[in-house]
């Protein structure tokens, strides 16, 4: 086996192993104690945050606050609050990056 | 006996996922053009999305195999990336609890960030249980097909993507789409703001990939000891019916 498909066997292996974790113990998981579904319930604003943040505010793989990737996605925040629309959220908010890319 | 509801969900999931594909299209093309860059051919390029399945991790281990590096260098780069599977598995299993281990393995196969994502914004106190599966299915084959179909399209043709269209963008703005509706009280908003803060000075101190995680797990710890200090109204977390 060259080293190329050794690397898929291994890294597919740990990936699968961190995806199914709880998943394949999940049929003893239907009563979840209070204290952990406190836990759990932060996931989702803290792991979607993680993913969306730096995207917003390092674009270009550094600090940067004064930039048209955060501005847009800052209106974009504020149309998909106010109108919980992702139809009109993307539109708006590629329109607001093309729009200051070009000013 | 009333008409099955599979159907319906499992368009409805697609559906859900479907804008999302404006970012794994173009960052499948590469999955596939890279390899082939690096000389590891495309079989390697269709083996890591197929077998791998797993974006940003599959770049990682390209990476290091294309500079020279061993497979199980590469291995570690991309589970290292790939931790943050630990907290969707976690989150989603509760909700799956019902389901035959046969259909939990195959949704752990399936799982990625963007079916988490549009999964768990939808799934709570409220939905049918029945009707998680289908949903989440319709969801994650529409990325797998369209993960597959571009990796090869990648292989095939290259990465051509047009620079003054800045797709790459709808990225953060789908998470973004997914993100407000999910911060529903203060702990909520904690958990984001420190997850969101905690990610990028760890991107900054030089952690990397691995900043996803650095801020997830702040987020988590941040949101949890706020859920202490304000706990939230006792309807906000009634259990979910069982039965």
């Amino acid at each position: 086996m060259s080293s190329a498909w050794l690397a898929i066997v291994l890294a597919a292996a740990g990936t699968f192993a961190m995806r199914a974790a709880f998943l394949v113990v999940a049929h003893r998981l239907a009563d979840v104690p209070m204290p952990v579904q406190r836990v759990l319930r932060q996931i989702p604003p803290a792991a979607l945050a993680a993913i969306v943040v730096p995207d917003l505010l390092r674009p270009r793989q550094h600090l940067d606050l004064w930039q048209p990737e955060l501005a847009a996605g800052v209106i974009a925040a504020l149309v998909i609050w106010r109108t919980r629309s992702t139809a009109l959220t993307l539109v708006v908010g590629m329109a607001v990056l093309v729009g200051l890319r070009h000013v | 006996m009333s008409a099955s509801t599979v159907p319906d969900d499992l368009r409805a999931g697609a559906r859900a996922v479907a804008p999302m594909l404006v970012g794994v299209v173009p960052f499948g093309l590469v999955a596939g053009a890279t390899p082939v860059a690096h000389g590891l051919g495309g079989g390697v390029a269709v083996g890591f999305s197929v077998i791998v399945f797993a974006g940003a991790s599959q770049l990682a281990a390209i990476d290091v195999l294309g500079s020279g590096g061993s497979p199980f260098i590469a291995a570690v780069a991309a589970w290292t990336i790939n931790l943050r599977l630990l907290l969707y598995s976690a989150s989603l299993a509760p909700h799956l609890a019902r389901e035959r281990l046969r259909t939990r393995v195959w949704v752990a196969y399936l799982l990625t960030d963007q079916a988490y994502a549009v999964c768990i914004s939808r799934w709570g106190p409220d939905d049918n249980p029945r009707r998680r599966v289908p949903y989440f299915l319709g969801a994650a084959l529409v990325l797998w097909v369209s993960w597959q179909l571009s990796t090869i399209a990648g292989v095939l043709i290259g990465a051509t993507v047009p620079e003054d269209v800045p797709l790459e963008f709808a990225v953060p703005l789908v998470f973004l789409v997914l993100l407000v509706p999910a911060i529903t009280g203060r702990p909520a908003a904690i958990a984001a703001a420190i997850g969101g803060i905690a990610a990028v000075v760890g991107a900054e101190a030089g952690a990397g990939k691995l900043s996803l995680m650095v801020g997830a797990v702040s987020g988590i710890v941040a949101g949890t000891l706020a859920e202490l200090r304000w706990p939230p109204a006792t309807s906000d977390v009634a259990p979910e019916p069982s039965g």
